[in-house]
């Protein structure tokens, strides 16, 4: 099928907005009369509340209210989770212990929000903040997931028995029987620590109340405005036509945005309310650290049975994944990480123990990857170990346990994090692989290259490592597309937007069902006046489940203007045909009217229709797939290891993405950039680093390394397509791509380079300091 | 709060005289006080380079700076740069570039390179990068921020 806009690269519609300083983001939004929120914060990790004296905040001059968890009365009320645990799972466990809008009897972590102040100013509410006295009685803080699992742990929750928030076995054929036929058993453990997101613009929440028409409108950097207009009318007593949620311009995602409800976002509306005029908080740098969740952290002890000749008989593991203080986002990571640990291979006897611990620590939810690129270290990095002990090269044992291309759709016979059947649709992998291989070069470096700059003490490696993801989950999405009277398009659709280039990407969709220019489509997302179904951004889901919705949408209003045009120019539907916002006859171009034109015939003023029909040329449509559809990558990297000082140069850099249909290659190439250099912070430079306190020690972007364009490499991308047959485009996601892989590629890139240490890179993130320590754990040892 | 400052400057060629408090950053007056909200916020502590503008030619980070130090000086900002329809070389080419996705860095980014290329007008790769080190983007991975200053230095280049 030849497309004229799918899959080109076309230049972004929202673009010109953004790069003037047009394009309204949360904290742009000023209304007369507005106050400005800021909250006091727990300094301990671990600590009872004895006392709050806020009366001195309260009698600064500019100051109109302050808050705390008595204040609120009835309305105090713990929020509610965001994801439930999965019912189809036999022998589940699942305390469910969510957020508090204030700290009313114990601090649970650093940071979480005491009282909060509103005033004339955001500068006179952050004084106020230090008026407030309050009375903490430090407790004994627990940061440690195997420290907090011991009988003797002090307690998150003082109603539990113990710190375990969930458990959950997940068991595929029979683990133990084929152990003891294996020729070789490979058993590590591996320890994989925090990070943060880090988008560029920190959370923020405008609310107004109007009392005479009796509506409340948020703006929210949100990557799910509709549930959390649901939940606000739900909260608040309203219905949910009072409330009006925006997810205006964000600036970025990446997962913590799609947590709900943070505490604010329920107080900043209800101060509203409550006072009576609009009020504004913009999160800071400092709260981002403290106040917004965080991921990754995971403690695994995993053995892989394998045949002589490479063939993975089957993976045990069981694991200790940090929830942090609460767990709002359910199994989500932790189901996550158990999807891709049999990643896209063929594994017969899998047996995944899961258990999730509560600490004092941040709230972990999803962060761009979101629990798959632990699972996927873990079969990237036992795949690697076994291939050292084999004998094989790490290419070859990989393509001996590709699930082969007849065998999709594909059953791991797990369920999955949207508590489904893990199943893969389709793939096609060996190519994929073999691209990336050729791409880096892969058998001239390892042929001639690498022996060369070895024999002059350079330190290089060489690293290749493959993915799925699954992405594209349901339950739904929806579009509204309208064709205006102006012949322009209009498109309504319920998802936010976060930098993705949906404004493009999916006019490219609408362009191509009705034939006008990808400028001329006009799309509204992230405001619930404008469409009120839908769930959200997040699980690499847009361009699957809304890009469909909008090309169903597409197709519904192209029908109705065949159907009129065929009426209006006397001719066979079939004979006609949408070009440069026309219908026209197709042997008769004169013969023509244009979209606008038909669009006015299509809302008469006087006259009458036909009984039945539907005013305009609009049409609404929905899409939600029958299961996630499954990715597929490759990364390859040639590094250099500076012995003196550790940091790594990344030489050369390669993707094969297999993505199924590309509606846009720039869009896609600049998404992979970003979850590339994501990643790359990951593997080598951020770590949240926590002491046996809990404290968070480098809560600023001047101690939390994100990469910056001096760490960054060129990439060089190259493109498979298998299209999934589970959705009309035949789109897979690619949001989190990027990221997944890179620190098991580091891991065996790092090793490859430092061969004569013979490392066993078993964590993740690494820095060049620790590197350093576990080069010099090596020789100490020797 | 009555404990403000008189203070006289130019942004984006508008002459302001206003009262400010002492304590009030840079970034706050010309986000809330005058409206010009295309300089974005990321950090407060000078870290990101979101907020950068240009004081007097030469980009500064103006979190990290008071309003009342702009006083008799010249600042522009991303409002001043170019319009929707009149954009600057160097907006052209970060949207023939994609040198964007959510645009929250990148005003900061952009106001960074217009002195960059004033005195480097045909940089290499190297001291692109070297240049735009001071400005965190987490969407774009740089590399076609990369590709949209060389875009922009050949569409600058007097010879072009």
């Amino acid at each position: 099928m030849t497309h004229k806009y799918i899959g080109k690269r076309i230049q972004r519609n929202e673009d010109p907005r953004l790069l003037t300083g047009q394009a309204l983001f949360v904290d742009d939004v000023n209304i007369p009369g507005m106050l400005h929120a800021a909250f006091l914060r727990s300094d301990y990790a671990h600590a009872r509340l004895k006392s709050i004296d806020v009366s001195a905040a309260r009698e600064r001059p500019g100051v109109v209210a302050v808050f705390t968890a008595e204040d609120m009365g009835a309305d105090w009320k713990p929020g509610p989770p965001l994801v439930s645990p999965p019912p189809t799972v036999k022998d589940v466990t699942f305390f469910s212990r969510t957020q508090v809008p204030l700290v009313k009897d114990k601090v649970r972590h650093a940071g979480e929000a005491i009282a909060v102040v509103v005033a004339e100013s955001r500068y006179i509410a952050e004084d106020a903040v230090e008026d407030i006295q309050v009375d903490l009685e430090p407790l004994e803080a627990v940061a440690d997931l195997e420290k907090a699992m011991r009988p003797d742990s002090v307690r998150v929750h003082d109603d539990l028995d113990s710190n375990l928030a969930a458990h959950i076995v997940q068991v595929k054929g029979d683990y133990d029987k084929i152990r003891g036929e294996a020729d070789l058993l490979i058993k590590r453990r591996i320890v994989i620590d925090r990070g943060a997101a880090a988008a560029m613009e920190n959370r923020g929440i405008v609310a107004n109340w109007d009392v005479k028409s009796q509506h409340l409108t948020v703006w929210d950097t949100t990557q799910a405005p509709i549930p959390i207009r649901n939940g606000l009318a739900t909260r608040l007593g309203l219905s949910a036509h009072q409330v009006r949620v925006i997810a205006p311009f964000l600036g970025g995602g990446f997962g913590p945005k799609m947590m709900m409800f943070y505490p604010e976002e329920m107080l900043i509306p209800w101060l509203a309310i409550k006072l009576g005029r609009p009020v504004k908080w913009i999160e800071d740098r400092r709260e981002n650290f403290y106040a917004t969740t965080q991921e990754r952290a995971q403690i695994h002890d995993v053995e892989m049975a394998l045949t002589r000749e490479g063939r993975i008989l089957g993976i045990h593991d069981t694991f200790l994944h940090d929830t942090g203080a609460y767990d709002p986002y359910g199994l989500t990571i932790p189901l996550n990480t158990q999807s891709h640990m049999m990643s896209g291979y063929d594994v017969a006897n899998f047996y995944s123990e899961i258990k999730v611990v509560f600490t004092n620590k941040i709230i972990t939810t999803p962060i761009r990857g979101a629990g798959r690129p632990q699972g996927i270290y873990i079969a990237e990095r036992l795949l690697d170990i076994a291939a050292k002990e084999l004998g094989l090269d790490p290419i070859e044992i990989r393509k001996l346990n590709f699930i082969p291309p007849e065998a999709f759709p594909y059953e791991h016979k797990i369920i999955d994090q949207a508590f489904a059947p893990l199943i893969l649709d389709s793939g096609n992998y060996r190519p994929v692989l073999e691209k990336a291989a050729v791409l880096i070069g892969y058998d001239q470096f390892v042929n001639e290259e690498q022996p060369r700059l070895r024999a002059e003490g350079r330190h290089i490696g060489i690293g290749i490592v493959s993915f799925i993801e699954t992405t594209g989950v349901g339950p739904y999405e929806g579009a509204r597309i309208t064709v205006q009277t102006d012949g322009k398009i209009n498109v309504a659709t319920g998802v936010g937007t976060q930098g993705q280039g949906h404004f493009t990407s999916f006019a490219q969709v609408v362009a191509e069902q009705l034939g006008v220019a990808v400028k001329d489509v006009h799309l509204v997302t992230g405001d619930t006046a404008e469409f009120h179904w839908g769930t959200g951004t997040f699980a690499s889901r847009g361009s699957v489940v809304a890009g469909n919705a909008i090309n169903a949408s597409a197709a519904g209003v192209r029908k109705k203007i065949l159907k009129l045009a065929s009426e209006v120019l006397k001719a066979p539907e079939d004979e006609l045909e949408l070009e440069n916002g026309q219908v026209r006859v197709a042997d008769i171009p004169q013969q023509s009217i244009s979209l606008g034109e038909l669009a006015a015939l299509a809302n008469p003023l006087r006259g009458a229709v036909e009984p039945g029909t539907e005013p305009g040329l609009e049409a609404t449509a929905y899409f939600g797939p029958k299961y996630g559809a499954a990715a597929f990558g490759t990364h390859a990297m040639i590094l250099e290891v500076d012995p003196e000082t550790m940091m790594v140069e990344i030489k050369r850099y390669v993707v094969v993405e297999d993505c199924g249909t590309v509606l846009n290659p720039m869009i896609l190439e600049g998404q992979i950039h970003g979850g590339v250099a994501m990643g790359i912070g990951n593997a080598y430079y951020e770590k949240l680093v926590y002491d046996d306190n809990a404290q968070l020690l480098n809560a600023s972007l001047a101690d939390y390394l994100i990469p910056t364009a001096s760490e960054v490499p060129r990439i060089v991308i190259g493109h498979e397509e298998t299209r999934s047959p589970l959705n009309p485009l035949g789109t897979k996601g690619v949001g989190e791509a990027g990221t997944i892989p890179v620190p098991a590629l580091f891991a065996q890139a790092l090793e490859n380079a430092l061969a004569e240490y013979n490392l066993e890179i078993l964590e993740t993130p690494l820095s060049p300091n620790r590197l350093f320590e576990l080069i010099q754990d090596k020789e100490k040892s020797r | 709060m009555s404990n403000t400052v008189e203070v006289a400057f130019t942004v984006n060629n508008i002459q302001y005289v206003r009262n400010v408090e002492p304590r009030m950053l840079l970034s706050d007056f010309l986000r809330h006080e005058l409206g010009l909200t295309g300089t974005h916020v990321g950090c407060e502590h000078g870290v990101c380079g979101a907020c950068t503008v240009l004081f007097d030619g030469q980009s500064v980070r103006s979190c990290l700076m008071f309003a009342v130090q702009a006083n008799g000086h010249e600042i522009l900002t991303i409002e001043g740069l170019g319009t929707i329809d009149n954009l600057h070389p160097i907006q052209q080419s970060f949207i023939e570039a994609h040198g964007l996705q959510c645009g929250f860095c990148t005003p900061g980014i952009i106001l960074t390179l217009v002195p960059f290329l004033e005195s480097n007008p045909d940089p290499s790769e190297e001291e692109i990068r070297h240049a735009i080190s001071g400005n965190i983007c987490r969407c774009t991975g740089y590399q076609n921020i990369v590709e949209a200053v060389k875009l922009a230095a050949e569409k600058m280049s007097p010879n072009t």
